[in-house]
């Protein structure tokens, strides 16, 4: 539900550096947004053909990056990545980890006219 | 066509505002706490036990935080304290730049610690910042022991852990060892603390934790001004 709020966010941070590259269109917005951030991209992209109208946007595509949750176990230190609900450590049983990947969200980049 | 790199955090607005929040509570020398849970846990219930158990000790205040109506305010009210209730219109989560304008028309001058809760939900309001120093989630029995598992996000972003209506364990089959298990695993520094808001078991612990972190930050400031 709070997807209204970021997509908003997004285009605002687009048509920032889009009007900062001197740019008569952004034809493409490349989004980083790893598993454990709680973004459903189809809702983003849903209130992106809402609001993107009527701004430097217009027409533009998304293009969602997906990073998969990765932890590294407090116990072994081995890296893995969780299985649905299992947050536990493959290797030596132990529950929970550290997260080292997987709550990124952020803008990479644009692609501009 | 030309590819620009942007490397922003989507949450960037946000945060900056959430600094702005810090600034404003550090100033006033105000500990605020970010209450995060699922409808029904028990948010409302312990910050009217948490006014209580620190009456005379310290001054309270709160923000409300919820979809729609004034319900959850007028009953934290009749404690007294100041409060704010701020409506999302069905918005999932509290954020920095609601949070901003009730900190305004709150005597923070007169509030030593401000509790700030949140919309239940256990998934969105995990991670943003709104300002606050401290996040603590509340569980309750009749979730279930097994909300580590589903909602593990939210429990790797807090300082405090507290299970509420533990009145009800002789009643349910909920397994404590394994969920304060889970919560040792998923985020080791957080402190566990098992309250009932019906009887008040473990109300008092939970407010000298707040009390504690009260002092330490008047402490670690004590030389600013």
């Amino acid at each position: 539900m709070h997807e209204l709020a970021i997509t908003e966010e997004i285009l605002r941070i687009a048509v920032t550096h889009g009007e900062r590259a001197d740019a008569r269109r952004i034809t493409d917005i490349h989004v980083v947004i790893g598993d454990l951030s709680s973004v459903v991209d189809d809702s983003v992209q849903f209130y992106f053909d809402f609001l993107s109208p009527n701004t430097l946007a217009a027409g533009g595509k998304l293009h969602f990056q997906r990073i998969a949750a990765r932890l590294r176990c407090r116990q072994c230190a081995f890296e893995f990545e969780p299985q649905g609900m299992e947050w536990q450590c493959p290797r030596c049983q132990a529950i929970g980890g550290e997260v080292v990947a997987g709550q990124e969200f952020f803008v990479e980049s644009i692609e501009v006219e | 066509m030309v590819k620009v790199k942007v490397l922003e955090q989507v949450a960037k607005a946000n945060d900056q505002i959430a600094l702005q929040n810090r600034q404003l509570l550090d100033g006033t020398r105000t500990l605020a706490v970010n209450l995060m849970a699922s409808p029904g846990a028990g948010k409302t219930s312990l910050v009217m036990r948490t006014i209580e158990a620190l009456r005379g000790r310290l001054r309270v205040g709160a923000i409300e935080g919820d979809t729609a109506s004034q319900v959850d305010a007028d009953r934290v009210a009749t404690t007294g304290v100041p409060v704010v209730q701020i409506n999302t219109g069905g918005g999932c989560r509290l954020d920095a730049n609601m949070v901003r304008p009730a900190l305004h028309e709150l005597p923070l001058d007169e509030i030593d610690l401000l509790l700030i809760e949140n919309v239940g939900n256990l998934v969105c309001p995990a991670g943003l910042a709104l300002g606050e120093h401290l996040n603590v989630v509340i569980s309750s029995i009749p979730e279930g022991d097994d909300k580590p598992y589903k909602y593990p996000g939210i429990f790797t972003v807090v300082d405090a852990v507290v299970i509420n209506k533990t009145d009800l364990l002789p009643y349910l089959e909920f397994d404590l060892p394994t969920f304060r298990q889970l919560i040792a695993g998923l985020n080791p520094h957080a402190c566990f603390f098992q309250i009932s808001c019906k009887t008040g078991e473990g109300i008092s612990q939970w407010a000298q934790w707040l009390a504690d972190k009260f002092a330490a930050g008047a402490r670690s400031t004590a030389g600013d001004v």
